[in-house]
């Protein structure tokens, strides 16, 4: 990312005040233990708020949920909630805080694959047990560390083959510029060469780009029968819109990783979201009782203003409540203990259907979803039971090595 | 050859939107030596003043061209009244002052209407050419930037406030004995800088993914243009636009927007380290 010389000074005195003014939410304690605390890094402000915020939102609703059944083992669930201000900086900073002066018994969060990773080797070193709750692009494997979000295996591979059976064969692709889009552009085309395609060209995008002209000028000179998106943030939505404004979209029509796990379908026009397919691990739209349970509970404590309830929400909190299992089987709060439990291949029944963690991976099996935006929301086309993180398994068996703490990159 | 046409629209249109998004900046900056770092959240702030009047019902053109302009123009007097005013000749105060605005703003905005904002499409369609298509926004976009430069030549060079302001700018002390007062000279540039910007803001709304942190993404170009061009306001911003946006358009087309950014930022460095007062401070010294 560029750096301008007001992000420079922003950044730098973002981190100063923001030292003296962490946000924390949560409830005193009462039992005599003390409560069992749960950490929290998620962006509240910044280009990553709107992704942070139904997030926190989903912790909040399930730690409620979790202390008005008794809390666990007895004592209650306190939440420190940090905002790290869509800044990396300001992640390893407050992962430190967490697991050294509130000395937490767990941390949810980071959104981007470039926070878990700025924060994931802390939590190793203090040994404070770690959910990262976003799908992203596979292949981390660290027993102290649970990944509840889908990965390519359970989203994209479905994804590409139902794009390339409906428009063709030969695929253009365009990524954010980080290494989300980088490895889960791999994971794509990966995808349709399997699937007998061809892949025209992959482009990728600084955070900050706005002009999309000469981009869309190469995709049209390449002529593909299809696009292939993980472009990522608020400045990229403006693809999609110049992209439509170029009267592409009928064209040349897009499938995307990353597009509505915000809220492109709620900013954009419907000319010029209509179409777009998705694959993610669960959609606000969903109607089996448990979603709409769900999306109702968040709705109803935060209002109209409440941004779209994705995957993130949903992965985020049904991970709180599979802690919080392991927790209750572990009996005490001790970190091994209750990654042991959890390592037993615990579940739970969250809005999306059933989890089950996978103790050679320490991700998810989990049902995911195919679906395409229509009138400004997801209109769910089909259901994939109950799908394993078949990459990752390809790569990481965390019995046979407990002490890795790679993060496994497809290699194509 | 039809690709040799887009490619050419393309240029256009990035050349058109540098001297869009860096007009406010530059008559500012230009005008006063005011940086004005919270250009960004003017743009920011036409921008939504479009999509929330057209989502209110006003016509799109209405919306872009007035509302936008005359909002955020109304802002930026309120600004300098209340912050600038004060600050004159301490750059560096100002440049604080003008950030700590910015967090201000996008705070607010994001406290009002929260992180999302249903935006506004393209009002116009698109257009053939050979196996290619484009926007017609594209065109439009350097129709406007071309007008907003010949309003600014206009004005500056034919009237009675440009002939004050051009005064005021080479020399406010002899200006104020001559019976001109540099304060509402200042008052009405700053305002007018700022209702530039909220005209750039307003005319990329439609093109533009319109949340509270947008303008951060705007304002490294804006500030590399005005510096690239100098201080001379109409022939450094055309000069730097031109330079600046022709490379960065080729640079993406031919290579990836990665490395488009890249070649940009490696030209700016390289002009900003020969020609250190800009482009017009060695070619269009002492003109508008």
């Amino acid at each position: 990312m560029k750096q301008s010389r007001r992000n420079f000074i922003r950044t730098s005195a973002i981190g100063g005040v923001a030292l003296a003014a962490p946000s924390l939410i949560g409830s005193v304690a009462r039992a005599q233990d003390g409560p069992i605390k749960l950490g929290s890094l998620h962006d509240l402000a910044g280009p990553l708020a709107a992704t942070g915020e139904p997030m926190v939102y989903a912790i909040m609703l399930a730690v409620e949920e979790i202390n008005a059944a008794g809390g666990l083992l007895g004592r209650e669930v306190e939440l420190i909630n940090y905002d790290t201000q869509s800044n990396i900086q300001l992640y390893s900073q407050f992962a430190q805080q967490l697991a050294v002066r509130d000395k937490v018994d767990v941390i949810h969060g980071g959104i981007t694959s470039a926070s878990r990773e700025a924060i994931r080797p802390i939590f190793s070193r203090f040994r404070t047990l770690y959910f990262y709750n976003t799908l992203y692009e596979g292949g981390v494997c660290d027993r102290n560390t649970f990944n509840t979000g889908t990965t390519p295996a359970q989203t994209v591979e479905k994804l590409v083959p139902h794009a390339m059976n409906l428009w063709g064969k030969k695929a253009y692709i365009i990524a954010a510029d980080y290494n989300y889009g980088q490895i889960t552009a791999k994971w794509m085309r990966k995808y349709v060469e399997d699937n007998g395609g061809e892949v025209a060209s992959i482009d990728f995008f600084p955070l900050d780009v706005t002009n999309f002209g000469p981009s869309i000028s190469r995709i049209q000179a390449a002529e593909p029968d299809l696009l292939l998106s993980a472009m990522v943030g608020g400045n990229h939505t403006a693809f999609y819109r110049q992209w439509a404004a170029a009267g592409l979209k009928d064209e040349i029509p897009i499938a995307s990783t990353t597009f509505g796990l915000v809220n492109e379908p709620a900013t954009l026009e419907d000319a010029e979201s209509t179409g777009v397919l998705g694959s993610y691990g669960y959609f606000e739209e969903l109607d089996t009782p448990a979603s709409l349970a769900f999306v109702k509970a968040i709705k109803d404590r935060h209002g109209a203003q409440t941004p779209y309830v994705s995957e993130l929400a949903a992965a985020s909190y049904e991970g709180v409540h599979l802690w919080a299992e392991g927790v209750r089987q572990a009996g005490p709060v001790d970190r091994m203990d209750v990654i042991e439990a959890l390592d037993t291949g615990l579940s739970f029944d969250g809005p999306s259907g059933s989890e089950l963690i996978a103790p050679k991976t320490h991700h998810v099996t989990r049902n995911t979803f195919l679906a395409e935006v229509e009138n400004r929301a997801w209109n769910v086309l089909e259901t994939f039971e109950q799908q394993q993180p078949l990459d990752t398994a390809a790569v990481c068996d965390l019995e046979a090595n407990p002490n890795d703490t790679t993060h496994y990159i497809i290699d194509i | 050859m039809d690709i040799a046409i887009i490619v050419g629209l393309d240029v256009v249109s990035g050349i058109a939107s540098l001297v869009l998004i860096s007009a406010g900046l530059a008559v500012i900056f230009g005008m006063m030596k005011i940086i004005n770092l919270a250009h960004g959240e003017f743009l920011m702030l036409g921008a939504y003043a479009t999509v929330l009047s057209v989502s209110a019902g006003v016509n799109i053109w209405f919306a872009m061209l007035v509302i936008a302009p005359v909002f955020v123009g109304l802002v930026g007097v309120v600004v300098e009244r209340c912050l600038i005013r004060f600050l004159y000749g301490r750059l560096v105060d100002s440049m604080l002052a003008t950030w700590g605005l910015s967090l201000v703003i996008v705070g607010g905005t994001t406290m009002i209407f929260g992180n999302t904002i249903v935006g506004v499409s393209s009002p116009l369609g698109g257009f053939q050419v050979g196996a290619y298509q484009s926007s017609l926004y594209t065109p439009f976009l350097a129709l406007m930037a071309l007008l907003l430069m010949l309003i600014v030549y206009g004005v500056m060079r034919y009237t009675r406030a440009g002939l004050i302001a051009r005064a005021v700018m080479q020399n406010p002390g002899m200006a104020a004995t001559l019976g001109v007062n540099p304060a509402r000279v200042y008052m009405a540039t700053f305002g007018i800088g700022a209702a530039m910007s909220g005209l750039a803001g307003g005319l990329l709304a439609p093109i533009a993914g319109v949340v509270p942190t947008m303008g951060a993404a705007f304002i490294a170009k804006a500030f590399i243009t005005v510096v690239g061009g100098g201080t001379s306001i109409l022939w450094g911003l055309i000069s730097a636009s031109g330079l600046f946006g022709f490379i960065n358009q080729i640079a993406a087309f031919l290579t990836t927007p990665v490395f488009g950014e890249v070649i940009l930022f490696i030209a700016a460095v390289i002009l900003i380290r020969m020609l250190p007062t800009g482009i017009s401070g060695r070619f269009f010294k002492g003109r508008l």
